[in-house]
């Protein structure tokens, strides 16, 4: 197994982070004075004695912006700092540039903001009550809902609400600006969008694109965190540097960043699901509504992708989807992992496992009914065909190898002989689309460059947060030149060498970026290998060498059809310079093939779909809501994966983020929108003690991906999803305390409280006569 | 007053005892593998060795380590610049995504393996509940360790 390109440099702690920059004595610390109201107008602000404050080097407001005061991504909706209103906590409104970070805060204790609080809407039902949307409905349907129903001999309704999630990267926000001559500046920050921080600071500054140079060498954990927030946390350093002309960076502290950033989006979501005596889904009509905070950000796309995944794995020939986005007074709310997919998917998860309850079934089983066919059945709600669907192979694989049937009369075993503990397991399918919704960001570019010696120093468009990307770009690098991976080198990130890129998400940095990379080395092979066929043509008689039988392998360039026509690779890039043959080339690459139509809901988003699938089994201590997962099995779909060790490590990466969001993970605001989760002593992300006891973590072995980078698939975010596995496991013990007789409340997050009450409700239910 | 950092030694004016550790490591001696992540001492990132009981050193003050060995995560490879077998089971198990984290870890396990040279895998997790990593899902972690434990 091929090892992280950076995990030698992480564990001898010589891996560089912004951080841990060396930067001049001039460096100035820049700090974010931030709204401390979820709405209200601004009467006054008084820096004067602030600004007279030895060692602080300037202090802005929006005034003082030299371009447009405005770093919303695709809508401009979002001020780059306040004017005269606050509409959410944490918006800024005026920047410190200081000696020191202790300068910085004591110059804020001099600073006098006044506030008239104006009324604020802080939940989404109060969002929904007020109509208040963020921008008009969206609707994917298909067939006769109304029929759908009524042709069904059962009908069940419900409400699920999902709750927020914080990235929690272990690296907070941050970013380090260093001018230049004239208008150049140069930003290293942490962002997943490099173009995007380029083009927004360039904004702010009044400046153009060409004169900022944004770099990125590696994140500490992202998770879509960083995907637009970071671009606002640049933006503030790009104004303090232009203005001090010094270097200056911020980086936030753990609870300015909670507060400031926004999280994933909370969703409320109605459902009706129509089926029949043996389970299987005729109707469903499902309403999700999300807060989007104060501003556009990626709302509506997140709300588009929680659309396209409110089928999960399953056909339903009669579907109706509404999708509505709420603005509130809440921090603009922005991508996480799984961007929506997660939240739509914890509905149909929710009715089919009532469906399976109610029908006193297993819900294995109703799953397995409903799920996409292979044949027939195959269309999804938004009219692509479910192509290569691995839902069977992997159902039929995990069912045997968890050993879900025997395991099952277990714990029913177990429940029956034990009152106060219970147990409880689930098995839940995801079906992930693979593309950036918004078809024209499918797109990447690389730069390739080969020197004299040999070596291959590679470029591309995306960022390193830890996924592996960089390595799986060193092994594509290295098996299409044929050369070892000691011999490659991928940079930094940067917007000088790669120029209109797309953000790292989505799940598809390597798809996109390995693409551009190949195609890039292509040029080049193309290039060698003309120039090869004249050299043999030179050095050997009879007939010629063909240059498409060139091939680069071990260390040398050779005819397949005359194998002893040979040179080693560094003989060959030698010589190809002393002939002037361009040893270096741009690659560019975009999906081929997808679209989709935002206004009819129709067409074909995903250039494919991965899969996986998770046993889980869990305990409940019944008296008070502690649990434990006691095993879990994962079998996932990465396709003829790129790099076993980094796949596995996403997998259990993201079940185990997933796990923390559908369990521990409850972030609470006050009634004025205060967060109240300070740091990890009250944000409960999963500890090492949260996971499984027992983790079996498979890949499917032996389908490869046609028309991807060598056969690979995507698997940032799928995993993620496999964690309603542990959701729904927990619901299955609590059910148990009623022999399955009644249905649990249930929520998302299932906190210890919020199982405890669901058993005490079924304990009252059980004492009430029939 | 005197530190022993990485088995060098350290004359330190006492000007310095109210610093925090954290800081001065990484602005002063330029040993920057500590990293502050939560500054409330919860998530470990942060975690050094002093006198090989783990310290999460954004809450600790040069006062609270005077006359002690410090070990961090600069100081665990061999003399010769070849990794401590701890270090290349966190490499070749998968232990390691964004790496913000590790040097805690490392630092973490080692204390660990040095009471205990046989954990099992539940006392392993007992042992790091304080370190937090947000990629990995921390079972490549405990394989790392198991696999480092045969060297102790």
């Amino acid at each position: 197994m091929q090892e992280h390109e950076s995990a030698i440099l992480h564990c001898t702690g010589e891996a560089v982070f912004i951080n841990d920059m060396p930067v001049s004595e001039n460096l100035l610390i820049g700090h974010v004075i931030y709204s401390k109201h979820a709405h209200a107008k601004i009467l006054e602000i008084d820096f004067s004695d602030a600004v007279k404050l030895k060692g602080v080097h300037s202090i802005l407001s929006y005034k003082e912006i030299p371009g447009i005061n405005q770093m919303g991504p695709i809508i401009h909706d979002e001020l780059c700092m306040v004017e005269n209103e606050v509409t959410s906590i944490g918006q800024a409104i005026l920047l410190i540039a200081a000696d020191s970070k202790e300068i910085a805060i004591e110059a804020e204790k001099l600073i006098e903001i006044k506030y008239e609080p104006l009324e604020a809407i802080l939940s989404i039902e109060s969002a929904i009550e007020k109509y208040n949307l963020l921008a008009p409905k969206r609707k994917i349907e298909r067939g006769n809902l109304q029929k759908g129903f009524e042709d069904s001999a059962h009908i069940i309704e419900g409400t699920l609400k999902t709750g927020a999630q914080e990235h929690w990267y272990l690296e907070t926000q941050i970013c380090l600006c260093i001018p230049g001559e004239g208008n150049e500046i140069k930003a290293y920050s942490s962002t997943q969008h490099p173009s995007e921080t380029q083009a927004i600071i360039a904004e702010v500054l009044g400046i153009s694109s060409k004169d900022v140079e944004v770099e990125v060498k590696r994140i500490g954990g992202a998770f879509g965190g960083k995907e637009t927030e970071a671009n606002h946390i640049a933006a503030w350093c790009a104004l303090l540097c232009n203005a001090t002309k010094r270097p200056v960076k911020i980086h936030l502290f753990r609870d300015d960043d909670q507060i400031i950033t926004g999280k994933r989006h909370r969703f409320l979501s109605k459902y009706k699901v129509g089926f029949n005596d043996e389970g299987i889904i005729n109707a469903y009509s499902v309403e999700l509504n999300s807060d989007a905070g104060s501003a556009t950000d990626l709302s509506m796309a997140i709300l588009e992708r929680a659309m396209l995944h409110a089928d999960n794995s399953y056909f339903i020939p009669n579907i109706k989807i509404i999708g509505r986005a709420y603005k509130t007074n809440m921090p603009s709310n922005v991508a996480m992992r799984g961007f929506g997919g997660p939240q739509a998917i914890a509905v149909i998860e929710t009715a089919i496992d009532k469906i399976a309850r109610y029908l006193k079934m297993d819900s294995a089983e109703i799953r397995y009914k409903n799920f996409y066919k292979i044949e027939n059945n195959n269309i999804s709600p938004y009219g692509q065909c479910i192509e290569n669907n691995r839902l069977f192979i992997l159902f039929d694989k995990l069912i045997k190898s968890s050993d879900y049937i025997k395991r099952r009369e277990e714990i029913n075993e177990f429940n029956k002989s034990n009152e106060f503990y219970k147990k409880g397991m689930a098995i839940t399918p995801v079906k992930f689309g693979i593309s950036f919704t918004t078809s024209f960001l499918n797109q990447a570019g690389a730069l390739v460059n080969i020197y004299k010696d040999g070596t291959v120093l590679v470029n591309h468009g995306g960022t390193e947060m830890g996924q592996g990307l960089n390595t799986k770009i060193l092994k594509i690098t290295s098996k299409e030149l044929g050369i070892k991976l000691v011999k490659i080198k991928v940079n930094a990130t940067n917007t000088s060498k790669i120029p209109n890129t797309s953000a790292t998400a989505a799940s598809s940095g390597s798809d996109l970026n390995g693409m551009a990379v190949k195609n890039a080395i292509e040029t080049i092979k193309s290039r060698l290998s003309e120039f090869v066929v004249d050299e043999f043509r030179k050095k050997y008689e009879g007939i010629c060498s063909k240059k498409h039988n060139i091939k680069f392998e071990n260390n040398f360039v050779y005819d397949i059809k005359i194998p002893e026509r040979k040179i080693s690779f560094n003989e060959l890039i030698s010589n190809a310079y002393l002939n002037q043959i361009s040893l270096s080339s741009t690659g560019y690459y975009k999906t081929p093939n997808i679209g989709f139509d935002r206004e009819k809901g129709q067409g074909k988003p995903f250039h494919y779909f991965a899969y996986g699938m998770a046993v889980s089994e869990v305990i409940v201590d019944t008296l008070t809501g502690y649990n434990k997962i006691l095993r879990t099995d994962i079998l996932h779909d990465a396709g003829d994966t790129l790099n076993k060790g980094i796949d596995k490590g996403q997998v259990i990466g993201g079940f185990i983020q997933g796990t923390g969001w559908v369990t521990t993970e409850d972030i609470k605001w006050d009634s004025d929108g205060h967060l109240l989760n300070h740091s990890p002593d009250t944000y409960k992300i999963p500890t090492i003690q949260d996971i499984p006891e027992d983790f079996r973590i498979e890949l499917l072995e032996g389908y490869p991906n046609e028309n991807t980078i060598r056969k690979s698939k995507a698997v940032g975010e799928p995993p993620l999803m496999l964690a309603f596995s542990v959701w729904l496991a927990i619901k299955d013990a609590i059910s148990a305390v009623g022999n399955h007789e009644f249905e649990p409340d249930f929520s998302l997050p299932a906190t210890n409280e919020v199982i405890l009450l669901s058993i005490e409700k079924i304990r009252k239910l059980q004492k009430e006569p029939a | 007053m005197k530190l022993n950092i990485n088995n060098k030694h350290y004359e330190i004016p006492d000007s310095y005892k109210e610093k925090r550790l954290v800081e001065y490591l990484r602005d002063d001696l330029d040993l920057t593998g500590a990293k502050n992540a939560c500054d409330m001492a919860a998530c470990g990132a942060c975690a050094v060795l002093v006198n090989n009981e783990v310290i999460k050193i954004c809450h600790a003050h040069l006062k609270d380590v005077e006359g002690k060995n410090i070990t961090t995560i600069e100081g665990m490879a061999n003399p010769d610049g070849t990794l401590h077998p701890l270090q290349q089971s966190f490499v070749d198990a998968g232990a390691i995504q964004c790496g913000f984290c590790t040097p805690g870890m490392v630092l973490t396990a080692h204390a660990l393996l040095l009471k205990n040279s046989k954990p099992t895998r539940l006392e392993i997790r007992k042992a790091l509940i304080g370190n937090l990593c947000r990629c990995t899902g921390y079972q490549q972690i405990i394989d790392a360790i198991e696999m480092a434990s045969k060297y102790y």
